[in-house]
């Protein structure tokens, strides 16, 4: 029995290499993150999701050891980040969400200072700051001073300060936000080569990234986990939703569209999803449109893109 | 921990701070000792380095708050708190970092004074005539003092994001803690326990190292303060998240 409990134990925190268990943190009155519950799994990507002010950051915070939840464990690698975080640090490699460095540094100095603090020798030190600047393709500028470069290359070497102590497990905080789509896709490629062999945990609102990186999908809205599902079943989400998307300039009688026998989701005082007898669906909508000279701004297919997935499921309930 | 101190010395002697430092504190001290007629030791007709070690610790009270108030509130704020947070560091580990560098700022600026020794020791009639054993244990004193004001810089420092808040608290601490105590004991309410009360501050132990003494209580006192010190900002960085 111990031992079937000792494999268990080793087969979890193998595969499952974030554990984020029952995760709450509490501001005041203000549940940040509540009851939040999901794993990242090793050699994947894991797309986080939500909103700005969702509690991605808060979690991922807490997840690297720097602040403290209120209640709940992460575990990284089977390691438990707040009773032991020195282990966890040591694996652990963050990039935080504004990317704050010391611009005052030289690239190399900084990626050096980064380096030491894992303990790597000398040698090493030098070996691991001439691979990450070759990795993520700092080699023009590494001459410079970080206060000298554009905000490229400081993600650049946000990126290399995570990635110089071979963590186990890359903890990234909107490591895209404010590139231009050039630098998006360059940053991508990188992420994307060293996750190979990594527990990759990223977030992000942006859905092409999802799309183009990310083998699984955590859904958070206002603390709450709302998925938690491989990008495949996160897609399929898309092929349930079907009719289109109205939007009108001002408010109408959506009554009228129930009455003629469609199903209409009201999604706001001007915006409804409309679904019915799939032939002539498009025409039949039109021509209650028309009968009732509404002012119609858009009409789109529903379901066509992951942005409405993500709007679908953390839209405002009121 | 010596990564932070390394990391702490380079930005000093990278910007203008160590020079800064350095340079104000030696001018202020050279034109004390040597020009201004008041407190000058040529028209004060005795060798002794009395002027010095009178005037460095107010000097202290204003410069070692300069050097400390950015080291935390200026990491906090710019964020980067959070990367050696999350670097295999210990709260103690960056505390200490900080705290030694500041330190070697402060014994960097001292050291150069040991050559007004030599040189008075010169003028003595005859040439060595020389209070020596005072001069080691005020210098001793002037160490043990800078200890503490740097780790009451550092620890006002962690407070605020403010490095202004954090430069007037190290000041204001520094100052009470040196001879605040000393003035608050000449108050003649508590006349009976004026002792004790001038024994709480720095004052009454550096002057005690002074006189050449070196009593192992007056060491204790001030590495007390530099360990409180160190702790409650550890503390501090501890609770702050």
């Amino acid at each position: 029995m111990i031992i079937a409990f000792e494999f268990e134990r080793f087969t979890v925190s193998f595969f499952m290499s974030i554990q984020v268990s029952n995760l709450f943190k509490i501001y005041g009155t203000q549940r940040a993150v509540n009851n939040l519950s999901f794993e990242a799994p090793r050699g994947k990507i894991t797309g986080f999701l939500g909103p700005n002010g969702a509690g991605k950051s808060t979690t991922m915070k807490i997840a690297t050891g720097y602040i403290l939840p209120t209640e709940g464990t992460v575990t990284v690698n089977g390691i438990d980040v707040v009773s032991k975080p020195l282990d966890a640090k040591r694996i652990i490699g963050y990039l935080p969400e504004l990317n704050p460095l010391y611009l005052d540094m030289y690239i190399k100095e900084y990626l050096r200072f980064v380096a030491k603090s894992y303990g790597f020798n000398k040698a090493l030190v030098n070996q691991k700051v001439a691979e990450i600047i070759e990795q993520v393709g700092l080699g023009v500028e590494q001459k410079k001073k970080i206060g000298a470069l554009s905000k490229g290359y400081r993600q650049r070497v946000g990126l290399g300060q995570a990635l110089i102590g071979d963590p186990e497990v890359l903890i990234l905080d909107e490591p895209t936000s404010g590139l231009d789509p050039n630098q998006i896709v360059e940053i991508r490629e990188v992420i994307k080569h060293v996750s190979q062999d990594k527990t990759v945990i990223l977030s992000t609102h942006i859905m092409q990234e999802v799309e183009a990186l990310c083998d699984k999908v955590v859904l958070i809205n206002k603390g709450n986990l709302v998925a938690d599902e491989s990008l495949t079943s996160f897609k399929k989400r898309l092929t349930k939703a079907s009719g289109f998307v109205l939007t009108f300039e001002s408010p109408i009688e959506h009554q009228i569209l129930i009455d003629a026998g469609f199903n209409v989701e009201k999604r706001s005082d001007t915006s409804f999803i409309v679904d019915g007898p799939a032939a002539n669906l498009r025409s039949g909508i039109m021509s209650v449109i028309t009968a009732n000279d509404w002012p119609l701004t858009s009409l789109t297919q529903a379901g066509g893109s992951l942005e409405e997935i993500f709007q679908d499921l953390t839209k405002v309930e009121s | 921990m010596i990564q932070i101190f390394l990391k702490e010395v380079n930005e000093f002697l990278d910007s203008l701070i160590a020079y800064i430092t350095i340079g104000v504190f030696l001018t202020a001290i050279g034109l004390l000792l040597w020009v201004f007629p008041e407190t000058s030791v040529l028209d004060y007709g005795y060798a002794s380095m009395e002027t010095l070690f009178a005037v460095a610790p107010y000097v202290f009270v204003f410069l070692i708050p300069a050097i400390t108030m950015r080291s935390i509130a200026e990491e906090r704020k710019n964020g980067t708190l959070e990367l050696l947070h999350t670097l295999p560091f210990t709260n103690l580990d960056i505390v200490l970092g900080k705290f030694f560098a500041g330190f070697f700022l402060v014994v960097f600026s001292l050291i150069p004074t040991i050559v007004y020794y030599f040189s008075i020791n010169q003028l003595g009639n005859p040439p060595g005539n020389l209070d020596t054993s005072g001069i080691v244990g005020s210098y001793l004193g002037l160490f043990l003092l800078g200890a503490a004001f740097t780790s009451i810089g550092i620890f006002a420092s962690s407070i605020s994001t403010n490095q202004i808040v954090a430069f007037v608290l190290a000041a204001f601490l520094s100052f009470m803690l040196y001879a605040g105590f000393d003035s608050i004991s000449s108050i003649n309410v508590w006349a009976d326990w004026s002792t004790y009360i001038d024994n709480l501050g720095m004052m009454a132990h550096y002057e005690s190292l002074s006189r050449g003494l070196i009593d192992f209580i007056d060491i204790v006192y001030f590495l007390g303060i530099v360990v409180v010190m160190v702790l409650l900002t550890q503390m501090n960085l501890g609770f702050k998240r």
